[in-house]
Protein backbone atom coordinates (compact mmCIF):
# COMPACT_ATOMS: atom_id res chain seq x y z
CA UNK A 1 0.00 0.00 0.00
CA UNK A 2 1.19 3.46 -1.24
CA UNK A 3 0.83 6.21 1.37
CA UNK A 4 0.15 9.42 -0.91
CA UNK A 5 0.78 12.87 -0.13
CA UNK A 6 -2.65 15.29 -0.94
CA UNK A 7 -1.21 18.57 -1.39
CA UNK A 8 -4.29 19.31 0.39
CA UNK A 9 -5.35 16.44 3.38
CA UNK A 10 -1.97 15.44 3.76
CA UNK A 11 -0.66 11.48 3.70
CA UNK A 12 -3.55 9.01 2.97
CA UNK A 13 -3.47 5.98 1.87
CA UNK A 14 -3.72 4.77 -1.78
CA UNK A 15 -7.16 3.54 -2.04
CA UNK A 16 -8.92 6.41 -0.97
CA UNK A 17 -6.81 7.72 -4.84
CA UNK A 18 -7.91 7.53 -8.06
CA UNK A 19 -4.80 7.36 -10.84
CA UNK A 20 -5.16 9.71 -13.80
CA UNK A 21 -2.02 8.69 -16.01
CA UNK A 22 0.36 10.84 -17.58
CA UNK A 23 0.35 14.43 -16.37
CA UNK A 24 0.85 17.42 -18.69
CA UNK A 25 -0.64 15.98 -22.40
CA UNK A 26 -1.84 18.69 -23.56
CA UNK A 27 -5.32 18.81 -25.55
CA UNK A 28 -4.43 19.21 -29.09
CA UNK A 29 -5.40 23.01 -30.43
CA UNK A 30 -7.36 21.74 -32.90
CA UNK A 31 -8.29 17.90 -33.02
CA UNK A 32 -9.98 18.23 -36.12
CA UNK A 33 -6.73 19.23 -38.16
CA UNK A 34 -5.09 15.62 -36.84
CA UNK A 35 -4.56 12.92 -38.93
CA UNK A 36 -6.01 9.46 -37.56
CA UNK A 37 -2.29 8.16 -36.60
CA UNK A 38 -1.60 11.92 -34.95
CA UNK A 39 -5.43 11.25 -32.88
CA UNK A 40 -4.38 8.25 -32.05
CA UNK A 41 -0.55 9.04 -30.83
CA UNK A 42 -2.48 11.16 -28.35
CA UNK A 43 -5.74 9.59 -27.19
CA UNK A 44 -3.52 5.93 -26.54
CA UNK A 45 0.24 6.46 -26.54
CA UNK A 46 2.07 7.48 -23.09
CA UNK A 47 5.81 7.50 -21.61
CA UNK A 48 7.00 4.70 -20.56
CA UNK A 49 9.86 5.74 -18.31
CA UNK A 50 12.48 3.67 -15.73
CA UNK A 51 12.35 6.47 -13.18
CA UNK A 52 10.95 9.36 -12.63
CA UNK A 53 7.24 9.97 -14.05
CA UNK A 54 4.81 12.78 -14.17
CA UNK A 55 1.38 11.91 -13.51
CA UNK A 56 -2.03 12.54 -12.31
CA UNK A 57 -4.02 11.48 -9.14
CA UNK A 58 -6.94 12.16 -7.77
CA UNK A 59 -8.35 12.20 -4.45
CA UNK A 60 -11.38 11.04 -5.24
CA UNK A 61 -12.24 9.48 -1.18
CA UNK A 62 -11.25 12.80 0.45
CA UNK A 63 -11.03 16.44 -1.00
CA UNK A 64 -11.80 15.24 -4.85
CA UNK A 65 -8.99 17.25 -5.70
CA UNK A 66 -6.51 16.60 -8.74
CA UNK A 67 -3.03 17.25 -8.55
CA UNK A 68 0.20 16.17 -10.05
CA UNK A 69 2.93 13.70 -8.61
CA UNK A 70 6.04 12.59 -9.76
CA UNK A 71 6.33 9.08 -9.06
CA UNK A 72 9.62 6.81 -9.57
CA UNK A 73 8.73 3.93 -11.56
CA UNK A 74 10.94 1.48 -10.45
CA UNK A 75 10.67 2.15 -6.73
CA UNK A 76 7.30 3.66 -6.33
CA UNK A 77 8.98 6.76 -4.09
CA UNK A 78 6.93 10.08 -4.95
CA UNK A 79 9.40 12.54 -4.74
CA UNK A 80 7.05 15.37 -5.19
CA UNK A 81 3.54 16.78 -5.50
CA UNK A 82 2.25 19.68 -7.17
CA UNK A 83 -0.72 21.62 -8.22
CA UNK A 84 -2.77 20.90 -11.45
CA UNK A 85 -1.75 23.08 -13.79
CA UNK A 86 1.70 23.88 -12.64
CA UNK A 87 4.36 23.18 -14.39
CA UNK A 88 6.97 19.57 -13.61
CA UNK A 89 9.30 20.70 -11.10
CA UNK A 90 13.12 20.11 -11.74
CA UNK A 91 13.85 17.71 -8.81
CA UNK A 92 17.50 18.30 -10.34
CA UNK A 93 17.50 21.54 -8.15
CA UNK A 94 16.43 19.70 -4.65
CA UNK A 95 13.53 20.18 -3.08
CA UNK B 1 -58.02 5.74 -10.72
CA UNK B 2 -56.41 6.36 -6.55
CA UNK B 3 -57.19 9.51 -5.30
CA UNK B 4 -53.43 11.09 -5.52
CA UNK B 5 -54.03 13.45 -2.95
CA UNK B 6 -51.23 13.08 -0.05
CA UNK B 7 -53.12 13.73 3.55
CA UNK B 8 -51.00 14.05 6.53
CA UNK B 9 -52.36 14.04 9.68
CA UNK B 10 -51.13 15.80 12.32
CA UNK B 11 -49.86 13.50 15.27
CA UNK B 12 -50.89 13.72 18.92
CA UNK B 13 -49.07 16.46 20.85
CA UNK B 14 -47.39 17.81 18.06
CA UNK B 15 -46.58 21.27 18.13
CA UNK B 16 -49.63 23.78 17.15
CA UNK B 17 -52.24 21.49 17.72
CA UNK B 18 -52.82 23.17 20.92
CA UNK B 19 -54.53 25.62 19.73
CA UNK B 20 -58.38 23.83 19.31
CA UNK B 21 -61.24 24.90 17.47
CA UNK B 22 -61.92 28.41 16.80
CA UNK B 23 -58.44 29.35 16.87
CA UNK B 24 -57.97 33.09 16.25
CA UNK B 25 -54.96 32.70 14.00
CA UNK B 26 -56.19 29.54 11.69
CA UNK B 27 -54.02 29.85 9.01
CA UNK B 28 -50.78 30.47 10.92
CA UNK B 29 -51.44 27.57 13.24
CA UNK B 30 -52.49 25.80 10.20
CA UNK B 31 -48.91 26.08 8.49
CA UNK B 32 -47.66 24.65 12.16
CA UNK B 33 -49.66 21.62 12.32
CA UNK B 34 -48.81 20.87 8.46
CA UNK B 35 -45.00 21.20 9.04
CA UNK B 36 -44.83 19.64 12.46
CA UNK B 37 -46.26 16.64 10.70
CA UNK B 38 -44.29 16.57 8.03
CA UNK B 39 -41.25 16.26 10.23
CA UNK B 40 -43.23 13.71 12.33
CA UNK B 41 -43.65 11.62 8.96
CA UNK B 42 -39.90 11.73 8.55
CA UNK B 43 -37.85 8.08 8.20
CA UNK B 44 -33.91 8.35 8.80
CA UNK B 45 -31.46 6.15 7.16
CA UNK B 46 -30.71 4.23 10.32
CA UNK B 47 -33.94 4.15 11.61
CA UNK B 48 -34.90 1.09 11.42
CA UNK B 49 -31.93 -0.41 12.82
CA UNK B 50 -32.83 1.34 15.84
CA UNK B 51 -33.34 -1.65 17.86
CA UNK B 52 -30.05 -3.93 16.58
CA UNK B 53 -27.78 -0.99 17.45
CA UNK B 54 -29.22 -0.45 21.28
CA UNK B 55 -28.83 -4.47 20.80
CA UNK B 56 -25.63 -4.36 19.75
CA UNK B 57 -23.98 -1.10 22.35
CA UNK B 58 -22.77 -2.46 25.32
CA UNK B 59 -20.91 -0.50 28.04
CA UNK B 60 -17.23 -0.34 26.08
CA UNK B 61 -19.25 0.91 23.04
CA UNK B 62 -22.32 2.13 21.95
CA UNK B 63 -23.53 3.20 18.52
CA UNK B 64 -26.88 5.41 18.07
CA UNK B 65 -28.24 7.67 15.13
CA UNK B 66 -28.47 11.00 15.14
CA UNK B 67 -31.30 11.52 12.53
CA UNK B 68 -31.79 14.42 10.44
CA UNK B 69 -29.00 17.25 11.14
CA UNK B 70 -29.37 20.04 8.83
CA UNK B 71 -26.41 19.63 6.61
CA UNK B 72 -25.85 22.39 4.32
CA UNK B 73 -22.96 21.81 1.09
CA UNK B 74 -20.87 25.43 0.60
CA UNK B 75 -18.33 26.30 -2.24
CA UNK B 76 -16.31 29.52 -1.88
CA UNK B 77 -12.82 30.00 -2.77
CA UNK B 78 -11.30 30.59 0.57
CA UNK B 79 -9.92 34.33 0.92
CA UNK B 80 -13.06 35.30 -1.56
CA UNK B 81 -15.55 37.63 -0.74
CA UNK B 82 -18.36 34.60 -0.83
CA UNK B 83 -15.80 33.13 1.53
CA UNK B 84 -15.85 36.17 3.77
CA UNK B 85 -19.93 36.86 3.18
CA UNK B 86 -20.62 33.30 4.41
CA UNK B 87 -18.54 33.59 7.81
CA UNK B 88 -20.34 36.44 8.38
CA UNK B 89 -23.99 34.86 7.93
CA UNK B 90 -22.62 31.44 9.86
CA UNK B 91 -21.41 33.80 12.75
CA UNK B 92 -18.40 30.86 13.46
CA UNK B 93 -16.24 31.20 10.54
CA UNK B 94 -14.67 28.93 8.10
CA UNK B 95 -12.41 26.65 8.74
CA UNK B 96 -9.09 26.98 6.89
CA UNK B 97 -7.67 23.33 6.79
CA UNK B 98 -8.01 19.85 6.46
CA UNK B 99 -9.05 18.51 9.97
CA UNK B 100 -10.42 21.61 10.73
CA UNK B 101 -14.33 22.07 12.39
CA UNK B 102 -15.80 25.87 12.44
CA UNK B 103 -17.64 26.70 15.51
CA UNK B 104 -19.28 23.88 17.17
CA UNK B 105 -16.42 21.18 17.55
CA UNK B 106 -18.23 19.07 19.96
CA UNK B 107 -21.45 19.16 17.68
CA UNK B 108 -23.83 20.57 19.49
CA UNK B 109 -24.54 23.85 17.68
CA UNK B 110 -23.41 24.88 14.49
CA UNK B 111 -20.62 23.84 13.19
CA UNK B 112 -18.63 24.34 9.47
CA UNK B 113 -16.03 21.07 8.35
CA UNK B 114 -12.93 21.08 6.16
CA UNK B 115 -14.04 19.15 2.75
CA UNK B 116 -11.70 20.81 0.30
CA UNK B 117 -9.67 23.83 -0.18
CA UNK B 118 -13.40 25.10 -1.67
CA UNK B 119 -15.48 23.04 0.06
CA UNK B 120 -17.22 23.05 3.64
CA UNK B 121 -19.95 21.69 5.26
CA UNK B 122 -22.33 23.52 7.76
CA UNK B 123 -23.62 20.90 9.98
CA UNK B 124 -27.21 22.40 12.00
CA UNK B 125 -29.48 20.64 14.57
CA UNK B 126 -32.57 19.29 13.56
CA UNK B 127 -35.31 21.44 12.49
CA UNK B 128 -37.37 19.72 14.79
CA UNK B 129 -35.20 21.07 17.60
CA UNK B 130 -34.93 24.72 16.39
CA UNK B 131 -37.57 25.60 13.99
CA UNK B 132 -35.17 26.17 11.40
CA UNK B 133 -35.60 24.37 8.27
CA UNK B 134 -32.57 22.80 6.14
CA UNK B 135 -33.70 25.34 3.33
CA UNK B 136 -34.31 28.35 5.27
CA UNK B 137 -30.79 27.51 6.51
CA UNK B 138 -29.74 27.91 2.80
CA UNK B 139 -31.63 30.15 2.42
CA UNK B 140 -29.90 32.45 4.30
CA UNK B 141 -26.39 31.35 3.29
CA UNK B 142 -27.38 31.60 -0.10
CA UNK B 143 -28.13 35.09 0.23
CA UNK B 144 -24.70 36.35 1.82
CA UNK B 145 -22.96 34.49 -1.22
CA UNK B 146 -25.57 36.54 -3.19
CA UNK B 147 -24.01 37.45 -6.80
CA UNK B 148 -20.59 36.17 -5.69
CA UNK B 149 -18.98 33.20 -7.18
CA UNK B 150 -20.25 30.00 -5.00
CA UNK B 151 -22.53 27.56 -4.23
CA UNK B 152 -24.91 26.52 -1.47
CA UNK B 153 -26.71 23.05 -1.93
CA UNK B 154 -29.21 22.05 1.25
CA UNK B 155 -27.71 18.72 1.09
CA UNK B 156 -29.51 17.87 4.38
CA UNK B 157 -30.82 13.79 2.57
CA UNK B 158 -27.17 12.96 1.36
CA UNK B 159 -25.89 11.55 4.65
CA UNK B 160 -26.99 10.87 7.79
CA UNK B 161 -25.16 10.88 11.05
CA UNK B 162 -23.96 7.98 13.52
CA UNK B 163 -22.68 8.82 16.76
CA UNK B 164 -20.29 5.69 18.28
CA UNK B 165 -19.09 6.20 21.66
CA UNK B 166 -17.27 4.64 24.78
CA UNK B 167 -13.65 3.85 25.87
CA UNK B 168 -13.59 1.20 23.01
CA UNK B 169 -14.96 3.33 20.03
CA UNK B 170 -11.57 4.48 18.71
CA UNK B 171 -10.92 0.58 18.55
CA UNK B 172 -13.99 0.11 16.77
CA UNK B 173 -12.82 2.41 14.06
CA UNK B 174 -9.50 1.91 13.71
CA UNK B 175 -10.33 -1.88 12.76
CA UNK B 176 -11.99 0.06 9.45
CA UNK B 177 -9.84 3.29 9.15
CA UNK B 178 -6.41 3.85 8.37
CA UNK B 179 -5.72 7.22 8.88
CA UNK B 180 -4.31 8.01 12.24
CA UNK B 181 -6.93 8.56 14.78
CA UNK B 182 -4.98 9.03 18.10
CA UNK B 183 -5.58 12.06 19.87
CA UNK B 184 -1.92 13.25 19.14
CA UNK B 185 -2.69 12.89 14.79
CA UNK B 186 -6.82 13.76 15.27
CA UNK B 187 -7.74 15.68 18.63
CA UNK B 188 -11.35 16.53 20.29
CA UNK B 189 -12.92 18.77 16.92
CA UNK B 190 -11.28 17.09 14.06
CA UNK B 191 -13.45 15.71 11.20
CA UNK B 192 -12.25 14.59 7.80
CA UNK B 193 -13.23 12.89 5.02
CA UNK B 194 -11.72 9.18 4.31
CA UNK B 195 -13.01 5.66 4.37
CA UNK B 196 -14.42 3.59 6.56
CA UNK B 197 -12.89 0.12 4.69
CA UNK B 198 -14.34 0.61 1.16
CA UNK B 199 -17.05 3.40 2.09
CA UNK B 200 -16.74 6.85 1.70
CA UNK B 201 -17.50 8.55 5.07
CA UNK B 202 -16.63 11.82 7.08
CA UNK B 203 -15.30 10.89 9.90
CA UNK B 204 -15.70 13.73 13.26
CA UNK B 205 -13.95 13.49 16.84
CA UNK B 206 -16.79 15.32 18.49
CA UNK B 207 -15.46 14.22 22.25
CA UNK B 208 -12.66 12.48 23.76
CA UNK B 209 -14.73 9.25 23.38
CA UNK B 210 -17.18 10.17 21.17
CA UNK B 211 -17.07 9.64 17.25
CA UNK B 212 -19.76 10.72 13.87
CA UNK B 213 -19.43 8.65 11.45
CA UNK B 214 -21.55 10.30 8.54
CA UNK B 215 -22.03 7.93 5.74
CA UNK B 216 -24.29 8.63 2.45
CA UNK B 217 -28.12 7.41 3.10
CA UNK B 218 -27.89 4.68 0.50
CA UNK B 219 -24.76 2.99 2.66
CA UNK B 220 -25.77 3.70 5.98
CA UNK B 221 -27.14 0.13 6.93
CA UNK B 222 -24.04 -1.22 5.61
CA UNK B 223 -22.05 0.93 7.71
CA UNK B 224 -24.19 -0.03 10.57
CA UNK B 225 -23.60 -3.34 10.18
CA UNK B 226 -20.33 -2.85 9.61
CA UNK B 227 -20.07 -1.17 12.82
CA UNK B 228 -21.37 -3.43 15.07
CA UNK B 229 -19.76 -6.18 14.14
CA UNK B 230 -16.62 -4.83 14.61
CA UNK B 231 -18.07 -3.87 18.30
CA UNK B 232 -18.92 -7.47 18.77
CA UNK B 233 -15.88 -8.28 20.72
CA UNK B 234 -16.10 -5.30 23.05
CA UNK B 235 -19.81 -5.80 23.81
ZN1 LIG C 1 -7.06 15.57 -0.52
Amino acid sequence: MLIIDCPHCGPRPETEFGYGGQAHVAYPEDPHALTDEQWAQYLFYRDNPKGDYAERWVHSAGCRKWFNAIRDTRTYEIARVYAAGEPRPDLSKGA
Amino acid sequence: MTDSTLTIEAPEGAAGSAGGAGGTNASASGADVGRAAVLAHRRSPAQDLADEMTQGSGQAVWLRELPFLTQVTLRAQPDGPSSEALAGALGVGLPTRVGEVAGAIDGIGVAVLWLSPDEFLAVAPDEAQTGVSPEAWAGRLSTAVGAGPGQVVDVSANRTTLELSGPRARSVLEKSCEIDLHPRAFPVGTAVVTLLESTGVIVWRTGEETWRVMPRASFTTHVVRWLLDGMREYC
